[in-house]
């Protein structure tokens, strides 16, 4: 298999007053693991349900209840885990972690503090213009999430949705190896794409089911390198925490925001205090959320009502052996057996319906030939209609057969995007449309020749006009594909008429 | 007829309701009776009459058709800790006002299931937090038995304190307990009576309001030792719904109770011989160790070094767990809210219901779990008490390696007290815990057994704790130790 290289990407400089700042930028982001059930209970994850309806006793925090973990949450955790070439931990545990709210009946959230679930990992993220970063992986736990609490409903009154309560979360905490509001985007893409490849979440992160922390700091250039060959934080600024952020757009407006917003404080001379932060979209700000005196002191401890979780390595195995082939491995197959361009591999890989149609276009014919027709015929028609792949009107089989029309001289490429779009409005297949639309391309060289003759002799001064210019001859091949309907091979053409010119 | 059915052991009713000479209504009616006249006891918090009628009648059918279980027809009485369907279950506390659970908890649904008629829910310690059951928000239960001639009420111990002065003074055959750091035990020992606390995971505590996860263990509340092997088998089993549950069968206790002790070994541990024990609890502990002896068994001193930072330790962890495990009750989703002023907002919601819902005992325990857990002071308390804790069960596994088959103690350091004696006191009345809290750190069983009168004329008992899962061993020595003591008294009946 090809070995994806790439250079690495320069770090996002922002100019100062005095000198230039990097970015520092490390991720937390929550991943609603995709199951039926809740990580401790049994309650459904149905998003859009009712509010409270989805809700155990457990959930709810009613006396007496206790949690019992979902199995298919800590697979899911785990074949994360080997989607991010991670370390799994055969055996972590539970703790509390305590703070009061009312969309938190338990009054706390059992996570995995001390002992996740997942240790250290990498992300290969490319940044599409042949440059990508691997992003150090520290950790992913399991955790429960919170319910929702709803303020503006009522004047005088809030509302909780428990519905949420309680259904699992991956914690994917990475290294602070993100140089740029670019990077961070891309990463979380990136995680994205994974997680979809492995069925653990997704992705949805309209809904919140892929959200993240994002923690900015600056330095000044030479110091995250210093940092790099030390591992020693002192190297790199005081970091700010900007909570909850779900879309890519917002996150990169944030970081920049706040990247500038510390600038500003180091270049008057003040300090960056360590705190956690919130994006206003509409102010285009981060803000406090809370003081110091309003931190909280969570009280992290062992949840006494768990057993330290044990998984054995043989189900960590089955569960390696059986996960999908993922973005980077499909790529490079893409880019070796296919002769696939970076970026074109990259857009056929970036989704995995895509990349299915993609591979059984190229089954049945040129790869190269399928990549281009997929990604500029299939995409940009779908992408007119906000059609997905999966409601594309044109079968693989059938952009198959298109683009095997081609290869064998039955149909030029032009004549070829007339027949996609019939075949795209109508769900006719391609041979049919040529066949009774009379497309077929013509080879035979008499006919073509014919034409040839009757528009020499028709345009003598024109033809005295090419024999000065051999440009014009242009005008020719126009000419005959014109009179036999865009039909005529147009090799076949260039060559009659080049040759009759020189000729006559 | 027979008389004074409420005064039956489970076993004598059990054989009296196959053979036909009783029903479970008679006997229900009975305890019914019993308990209206006992209310200067405090015992019973809720009484449930139709519950126990409707479910008499259908054990004696069960009966009849020839399906009966052990405990099928026996009258008991329920902890208030136990969440039990349509009852009010309160843990004592105002807090808990006016909460119905819509579930059964598995320890008392597995009773009801067996066919147990539940007669009503038993006063306690409010959230279990107590020695004496004067935190309860109904009050004080009382013990039935009296010193000498003094008309002064005694504790009946805590936290189940309900629970062993009903089983003490016959207002039901049996009652269930709770035992976090000697709550069945110490009471028990109060009253007369015999209280097992299970290896930690054999009783389900699903439905069972948390007091200390780590620690918290249901058990049988009894008359006698074959009573607790009984009505114990019958609480115990794996319950996939919590996790510390252990998959392991129960045995039939009952059958395994031969009396036959002859070589085993009981240590007797140097470290529970403290300072100022008083002369009567010395002289019980040594005439119980004779009685085994006697009995055939071998005994042999031994050193349980730890023992003395067990108590430090169990109000560390104790008081942790609880302080998150209490922290679900916030006036949101059920019992007690507070009133709010104009302007509250969430804050003060919290604040005023944790306030006026919860009593002293129980906001001291919660303020102590939160600083132990609390960020500079985790390793020093939180942690340090978790070392400790893994070193006393090391104390105990090692003498269990050397041959040890179960170690004898005191159960308490005294007699019944009066009540208010301790109230403001709380480090005395942490005291109380002291030969039984290391039990629970460990995750043993253990059992306490009623084996002799004080001066004053007040029960007192010894404990035997034995290996993790060994309680039919365990029982089988109590047996032989209850035979030989032959403790028969009752308290005199003034109420």
């Amino acid at each position: 298999m090809l070995d994806l290289t790439y250079e690495t990407p320069k770090a996002k400089t922002i100019a100062g007053a005095k000198h230039d700042w990097e970015l520092v930028i490390g991720m937390e982001v929550h991943a609603q693991v995709a199951t039926r059930a809740k990580l401790f209970s049994g309650a459904s994850t149905q998003f859009g349900a009712e509010p409270n309806s989805n809700v155990a006793f457990v959930d709810a925090g009613m006396p007496g209840m206790l949690p019992v973990i979902n199995e298919a949450c800590v697979a899911q955790a785990v074949r994360t885990g080997l989607g991010l070439k991670a370390q799994i931990h055969l055996t972590s545990a539970f703790d509390r972690k305590n703070y009061f709210y009312p969309d938190l009946p338990q009054g706390y959230q059992i996570s995995q503090l001390y002992h996740p679930i997942v240790g250290e990992g990498e992300v290969l993220v490319e940044m599409g213009d042949g440059t990508a970063r691997t992003v150090r992986i520290e950790r992913i736990h399991l955790e429960q999430d919170a319910g929702k609490s709803i303020h503006d409903m009522d004047p005088a009154l809030s509302f909780v949705d428990l519905n949420r309560t309680g259904v699992a979360l991956m914690e994917i905490v990475s290294r602070p190896d993100i140089r740029g509001p670019e990077e961070a985007a891309a990463y979380l893409l990136k995680l994205r794409q994974i997680m979809l490849y492995l069925g653990t979440c997704d992705g949805n992160m309209q809904n919140g089911n892929l959200r993240a922390d994002v923690n900015v700091s600056v330095c000044l250039p030479g110091a995250y390198e210093r940092y790099q060959e030390t591992q020693d934080f002192s190297h790199l600024g005081t970091r700010c925490e900007i909570k909850n952020m779900n879309s890519t757009r917002f996150i990169q407006q944030a970081i920049e925001v706040e990247a500038r917003r510390q600038i500003a404080i180091l270049e008057a001379g003040g300090e960056i205090v360590q705190e956690t932060r919130l994006y206003d979209v509409e102010k285009g700000e981060t803000r406090s959320m809370r003081s110091k005196e309003e931190a909280h002191d969570y009280r992290y401890f062992p949840d006494p009502d768990l057993l330290p979780l044990e998984i054995e390595q043989a189900w960590v195995d089955h569960i390696a052996a059986n996960l999908p082939e993922l973005p980077d491995a499909k790529k490079a197959r893409f880019m070796g057996d296919f002769g696939l361009a970076d970026y074109d591999a990259s857009v056929l890989t970036a989704d995995l319906a895509a990349a299915a149609y993609f591979e059984a276009v190229a089954a049945k014919t040129n790869g190269k030939l399928a990549a281009n027709w997929v990604i500029n015929e299939l995409f940009g028609r779908l992408k007119k209609d906000e059609r997905s792949i999966a409601d594309s009107p044109v079968s693989p089989d059938q952009l198959a057969s298109l683009i095997a029309l081609i290869e064998a001289d039955t149909i030029s490429g032009k004549i070829a995007k007339d027949v996609f779009e019939i075949s795209y409005t109508t769900g006719r297949s391609p041979e049919e449309i040529v066949e009774t639309e009379g497309l077929k391309q013509v080879t035979d060289t008499g006919e073509i020749e014919a034409a040839v003759d009757e528009i020499i002799a028709a345009n003598p001064e024109q033809v005295e006009k090419a024999k000065q210019n051999p440009k014009l001859a242009g005008w020719f091949v126009g000419q005959v594909m014109k009179a036999t309907g865009g039909k005529a091979n147009p090799k076949a053409v260039n060559e009659l008429v080049a040759q009759k010119l020189a000729n006559s | 007829m027979m008389s004074d059915l409420n005064k039956l052991t489970i076993a004598e009713a059990r054989d009296a309701l196959r053979k036909g000479d009783v029903t479970s209504v008679e006997l229900t009616e009975a305890c019914l009776s019993a308990i209206d006249a006992a209310d200067a006891l405090g015992a019973f918090v809720h009484k449930t009459p139709e519950i126990a009628m409707d479910r008499a009648k259908a054990a004696d059918a069960r009966i009849k058709a020839g399906d009966a279980p052990d405990m099928c027809g026996i009258p008991v009485g329920i902890k208030d800790l136990f969440c039990t369907e349509g009852v009010p279950s309160q843990a004592a506390s105002k807090i808990l006002e006016g909460f119905k659970p819509e579930y059964e908890s598995t320890v008392s649904g597995q009773l009801r299931d067996a066919g147990a008629v539940m007669l009503g829910k038993l006063n306690m310690d409010e959230f279990a937090m107590g020695s004496s059951n004067e935190t309860s928000t109904y009050g004080n239960a009382v013990n039935p038995w009296r010193a000498g001639n003094s008309d002064a009420a005694l504790t009946p111990g805590g936290s189940s304190g309900g629970s062993a002065a009903a089983v003490s003074a016959d207002l039901c055959l049996a009652a269930t307990g709770t035992d976090t750091g000697g709550s069945i035990r110490q009471p028990a020992a109060f009253t007369g009576t015999v209280g097992l606390k299970p290896t930690y995971g054999r009783c389900s505590r699903w439905g069972i309001v948390a007091f200390a996860s780590s620690l918290d263990q249901a058990g049988p509340m009894t008359k006698t030792v074959r009573d607790a092997a009984i009505m114990g088998a019958a609480m115990m089993g794996h319950d996939p719904k919590d996790s510390t549950s252990a998959d392991l069968p129960v045995p039939d206790f009952e059958a395994l109770l031969t009396g036959d002790i002859k070589g085993k070994v009981i240590g007797i541990p140097a470290e529970y011989r403290m300072d100022g024990m008083p002369e009567e609890i010395e002289k019980l502990w040594s005439e119980g160790t004779a009685m085994l002896k006697d009995a055939g068994a071998e005994i042999r001193d031994i050193s349980l070094p730890h023992t003395k930072y067990a108590l430090p330790a169990y109000y560390v962890i104790a008081p942790a767990e609880a302080s998150s495990n209490l922290a679900r009750y916030d006036g949101v989703r059920f019992g007690y809210r507070a009133k709010l002023a104009q302007g509250d907002g969430i804050t003060e919601m919290y604040e005023k219901t944790r306030a006026e819902g919860f009593g002293d005992e129980v906001k001291r325990r919660v303020m102590v779990g939160t600083y132990v857990l609390s960020a500079g002071f985790y390793d020093a308390y939180y942690n340090r008490a978790r070392k400790v804790r893994a070193l006393i069960k090391r104390d105990f596994d090692e003498v269990f390696h050397e041959g040890v088959d179960a170690i004898l103690t005191p159960a308490t350091p005294s007699a019944a007290f009066e009540l208010g004696q301790d109230v403001s006191d709380p480090v005395q009345m942490y005291l109380n815990d002291v030969f039984t809290v290391t039990v629970n750190l460990a995750g043993l069983p253990g059992v306490a057994v009623p084996t002799g009168i004080d001066r004053n004329g007040l029960p007192l008992g010894l404990q035997l704790i034995g290996r993790p899962w060994e309680e039919a061993e365990l029982l089988n020595t109590a047996y032989a130790l209850e035979s030989a003591a032959g403790f028969v008294e009752k308290p005199a009946r003034w109420w």
